[in-house]
């Protein structure tokens, strides 16, 4: 494959993807959420698309959105889209990130990945 | 959450993840800092410029562009089997960061690196985190490891609040990156605890 098509491929293909989606249906999928493939999966659940199989296959355990964008070399926005579907269809879970304001910094929280940081 | 327990026997318990922000502009060692703490290689991911805010109509002729993206990288610190800390070198340009809208929301806070070099490099990303009430330290990253101002000089360059610390670092070191953190958390712990009252 040339350079060419290898470019063309990365801009066309993500449109595909999605159907020409490019907004996702729910905003519960960010950088640093938690998704994990449903096992078994429901037996009402359609049968995954190979690009949905290989997110399926990635989040066996849980894995944050962002590592799953990158480890299938997609944009985020693109597989943001396709986890709706896959929440939609009752496949995969998804665990928001732990809740962070700047009114309610949590002490426990701190101190824990502080300790992290000092075991490195 | 408490409706996907079902499978929990099977599949570990999804860890709670928090993450912080290493900022600063073109090539003052972002990648660098995550890769030296990271137990990951970092990783990336890239965003096409061109699908933002274009609608589905507005695809023709985005064949004949030049592949514009934008690129993320980001590094992973496993605290315990509960916690994770996910580390993003923020795009250099700012003006980029829409591409992840949810890239500053919810960080615990951030590093910003400054390179004695080109101090006007990471002028923007004071501006970011001053702006949002975003905490954050300065990394002083030096040129192979040199640091030929005092961090009260750079400080000074910098024109930052009495509160902000200022550290002196090696991105390329894994202990001197990760003082650097430690040296945020150590703020962010000070500010939680004297925001409470209970020191």
């Amino acid at each position: 494959m040339s350079e060419s098509d290898a470019v063309a491929g990365r801009l066309v293909r993500p449109f595909a993807l999605t159907g020409g989606r490019t907004r996702p249906s729910r905003a519960c999928f960010t950088l640093i959420a938690t998704v994990t493939a449903v096992d078994p999966p429901p037996e009402r659940a359609p049968r995954p698309q190979p690009e949905q199989a290989r997110i399926l296959r990635r989040c066996a355990r849980p894995v944050a959105v962002a590592e799953l964008a990158a480890l299938l070399d997609l944009p985020v926005s693109v597989v943001v889209i396709m986890l709706c579907d896959l929440l939609e269809a009752g496949l995969i879970t998804v665990h928001p990130p732990h809740p962070v304001t700047d009114r309610t910094l949590d002490l426990d929280l701190l101190q824990k990945v502080r300790d992290g940081l000092g075991r490195l | 959450m408490a409706g996907s327990e079902a499978s929990a026997a099977e599949t570990p318990a999804a860890p709670d993840t928090v993450k912080i922000l290493i900022a600063g502009g073109f090539g003052v060692g972002k990648t660098t800092m995550v890769g030296s703490v990271s137990e990951i290689v970092p990783l990336r991911t890239e965003e096409p410029l061109t699908m933002a805010g274009l609608g589905v109509d507005d695809l023709a002729g985005i064949e004949r562009k030049k592949a514009t993206t934008v690129a993320l990288d980001f590094g992973r610190i496993t605290i315990n089997d509960r916690l994770v800390l996910y580390l993003f070198g923020t795009p250099g340009q700012q003006r980029f960061w829409f591409m992840w809208n949810d890239l500053a929301v919810g960080a615990l806070g951030a590093v910003v690196l400054f390179d004695v070099r080109r101090p006007e490099a990471s002028f923007a990303a004071v501006d970011f985190f001053e702006r949002r009430g975003i905490p954050f330290v300065v990394g002083v990253n030096g040129f192979d490891g040199a640091h030929p101002y005092p961090p009260e000089e750079i400080r000074d360059s910098l024109a930052l609040p009495e509160g902000v610390p200022v550290v002196l670092c090696d991105a390329r070191e894994r202990e001197s990156s990760r003082d650097v953190l430690i040296t945020l958390l150590d703020l962010l712990i000070a500010s939680a605890v004297g925001g409470t009252g209970s020191a």
